[in-house]
């Protein structure tokens, strides 16, 4: 493999893609840091604040899966993408794991060879427009201008939905939420389309975020998660019960203040988690302690949550379809046992 | 007396190979070419065989399934049902008209800034050579990005043209909008017979280019000299606008009009090419203005001051004795600066132009995820239209290079 490395290099880029070693796992530990893709920049799911230090609700999952791996929920290197440049730089091993907004398709998991493990966040797309249109409703859009980040799902279901409804469109293709932003608001584009919680997302960051609104419209279903490789399950194993170590956390009422009493004292379930009891994290190839790591460096699903895009925040998202199922949401973390 | 003759020839020895200066040369040359060609074929076989590990075929079926996705500059007919194929097609074709816009401008910028570089007057000299080094300075992309930011930040939205005291308003006699969506200009209507005027037109160029030539023969003949500049424009204009009136305006103009979020009607230049359009063309064109520099101080000063004994004037000694000597100079790097123009229309991406990269090499790829086939049909188009423009302009160069006898 050393060899295919250096020839690759020497081939045309990308004509190597997907030789990464098989043991991710045994590269990330050997070099003592997560590569871990994000996105450019979505304030509260991923951005880097004033001091570089990148923060939000994916940042929080990498945090987590590098808190589990390495004990340290800082050593990680974030590797910002485009929608396109996404997939080709985790088909190459450039990036261990993608937690970017990435919605969950048939083709991404199967035709393109990665492996989702799980759902951190439930979304659809919708439309933001200014408020000055008047438009309040998308079916009232024909003949609209609209930018969309090209290299994504919502390119498609943009040209399924104008089509289901007989309307004429316009598209501006954008490489980056920052370059629409701009758009938008210079009036370049009527209708900004993406998945709400990135409408919400860029609205926050908008100086007069109460001009624009989000129509009511939701046409697609944007299951978005973190993804890794195919072929190697064992690390796929990691991050998808990492991320179910933060939901069922939540659910089980462990946040990161106590954290330390409930390993003591919880439930046989909490304790498995936590690793007071049983050998779960040896399963992984992990310590026992892992999920505790995870669980300690940002909090569970629902602390991350209320921290980055959570109704407290200039994003102010709602829970909605992602609430515990406990409490009508759709987060159900299977059983750790 | 001793004679001489040619030595003996020697039986070929295979040691010869190695010592013999005669045969020394093939035999490294061979050796390299050995070691050239295995160094391919495992770079190949490894290429196949890293594939084959990640479970990928090159397979180019994806071509043949629907698109799914909306182009907002088609040239052809196109619509998100069409194949990828069909997409990538509109993508070639909107690679070649920004190439051929760009093309055009910047040779007329560059033959008009390497002449004015070389103006008796200071000020135009020293214009020139700020715009020279100002733009071949800065990357092309910036240049690009510029614009287009300037395009969207600086122009009116279509909705400042809204209402009673509009913010902006639309120039030519209410023809034309420039807002930063793009420019909208009206758009030609052909109704029957329209297009016979537009034949008759056509007709006419040819019958101009035609007595243009008629004209400097005689000149060349017998030395009458004919007027030039008015019949050739009448030649070309008066039978075309003839036929226009006779058909009873044939040809119609529809006008941009504001309508739900746009404007409807006439034909949207996209501001991202236009962007494109000028940044390539400036660019390059300050590139062409040295060439055109270089070219016209390789003509010796003797034929200038012999052309001015004969009585012709600057402009005359210019277009009859400088330039057609220069272009022998000028061609052959013009046409790598116009192979420059068309693969930096690739960066057409940065400002959302849906040129081959955006269409074949962004959306269809990562729509399919077939990167290597996408890269590799991308790879083939480019130079195929590289070689293209090079044959063409490589036959041109050798119609105006100095013919040895």
């Amino acid at each position: 493999m050393k060899n295919s490395v250096f020839l690759g290099a020497l081939t045309a880029a990308g004509l190597t893609a997907g030789v990464a070693g098989a043991a991710t796992l045994d590269d990330v530990k050997e070099r003592g840091t997560l590569n871990c893709g994000v996105t450019t920049g979505l304030v509260g799911f991923a951005a880097p604040d004033a001091n570089g230090e990148w923060g939000g609700f994916d940042v929080g999952v990498c945090r987590a899966v590098a808190a589990a791996v390495l004990g340290d929920p800082t050593a990680v290197e974030f590797v910002p993408t485009t929608g396109k440049t996404r997939f080709t730089a985790l088909a190459s091993g450039e990036i261990d794991m993608l937690a970017r907004n990435t919605t969950w398709t048939f083709s991404r998991d199967v035709d393109l060879k990665f492996e989702f493990v799980g759902v951190n966040y439930y979304d659809g797309q919708g439309f933001m427009v200014p408020k000055a249109l008047g438009v309040s409703s998308a079916t009232e859009l024909d003949g609209a201008t609209v930018c969309i980040q090209t290299g994504t799902t919502t390119e498609l279901n943009l040209a399924d939905y104008f089509r289901n409804n007989n309307m004429e469109y316009t598209p501006v293709p954008i490489e980056t939420n920052a370059e629409a932003q701009q758009q938008y608001l210079a009036g370049a584009c009527d209708v900004y389309t993406t998945d709400a919680s990135g409408l919400a997302a860029t609205r926050a960051a908008f100086e007069s975020p109460g001009d624009h609104v989000v129509l009511p419209e939701i046409i697609s279903k944007e299951p978005l998660g973190p993804l890794v490789r195919h072929g190697d399950n064992d690390w796929g194993d990691i991050v998808r019960w990492t991320l179910n170590a933060l939901i069922a956390a939540e659910e089980y009422g462990i946040t990161s203040a106590n954290i330390d009493e409930m390993s003591a004292s919880g439930n046989p379930e909490v304790k498995r988690i936590l690793g007071s009891e049983g050998d779960l994290g040896a399963m992984l190839g992990l310590d026992a302690e892992w999920a505790k790591r995870a669980i300690g460096a940002g909090g569970n699903y629902g602390e991350l949550f209320a921290k980055n895009i959570g109704e407290s925040t200039p994003i102010g998202l709602s829970r909605g379809l992602n609430a515990q199922w406990t409490e009508g949401g759709l987060l159900y973390a299977p059983p750790f046992r | 007396m001793t004679t001489l003759s040619d030595p003996p020839q020697s039986a070929f020895k295979p040691s010869m190979l190695l010592n013999d200066t005669r045969y020394r040369g093939y035999t490294f040359q061979f050796i390299a070419l050995v070691c050239v060609a295995a160094l391919f074929a495992y770079l190949g076989s490894n290429l196949a065989q890293n594939l084959r590990d990640a479970g990928l075929v090159i397979s180019f079926d994806f071509l043949g399934e629907p698109a799914n996705y909306d182009i907002n500059q088609t040239l052809i007919e196109y619509n998100n049902q069409m194949d990828h194929w069909r997409a990538a097609l509109v993508g070639v074709l909107n690679t070649l008209l920004v190439s051929f816009l760009a093309c055009i401008t910047a040779t007329v910028i560059g033959v008009f800034a390497g002449v004015a570089r070389l103006s008796q007057n200071w000020l135009v000299r020293k214009l020139m050579s700020a715009y020279v080094e100002a733009f071949r300075n800065v990357p092309v992309l910036i240049w690009i990005i510029i614009i287009f930011t300037v395009m969207t930040a600086v122009m009116p939205s279509p909705r400042d043209f809204r209402g009673e005291d509009a913010a902006a308003s639309m120039v030519l006699f209410d023809s034309v909008a420039f807002t930063n969506r793009g420019v909208y200009i009206p758009k030609p209507i052909f109704a029957p017979g329209g297009w016979s005027v537009i034949y008759v037109f056509l007709a006419g160029v040819v019958g101009a280019f035609w007595y243009r030539r008629y004209a400097t023969k005689l000149l060349y003949a017998t030395g009458k000299l004919l007027p030039m500049g008015w019949p050739a424009l009448a030649i070309a204009f008066v039978p075309a606008i003839l036929v226009f009136f006779i058909l009873g305006r044939p040809i119609t103009l529809e006008y941009p009009e504001l309508g739900g979020f746009n404007f409807q009607g006439g034909i949207n230049i996209l501001g991202s090419l236009i962007a494109l359009w000028f940044a390539l063309a400036i660019y390059t064109g300050a590139f062409i203005a040295e060439n055109v520099r270089a070219g016209i101080l390789s003509v010796s000063k003797g034929q200038t001051e012999a052309a001015a004994s004969l009585g012709l004037r600057p402009n005359r000694i210019m277009n009859l004795v400088i330039l057609p000597q220069a272009l022998r100079v000028i061609i052959p790097p013009l046409i790598s600066h116009y192979l420059n123009i068309t693969k930096n229309s690739s960066l057409a991406i940065a400002v959302g132009y849906m040129d081959l990269t955006g269409t074949l090499g962004g959306i269809t790829l990562n729509q399919t995820g077939r990167a290597i086939e996408c890269i590799l049909l991308l790879m083939a188009f480019y130079l195929t239209i590289s070689l293209s423009i090079s044959a063409v302009m490589n036959v041109y160069n050798k119609s105006v290079s100095l013919k040895e006898r």
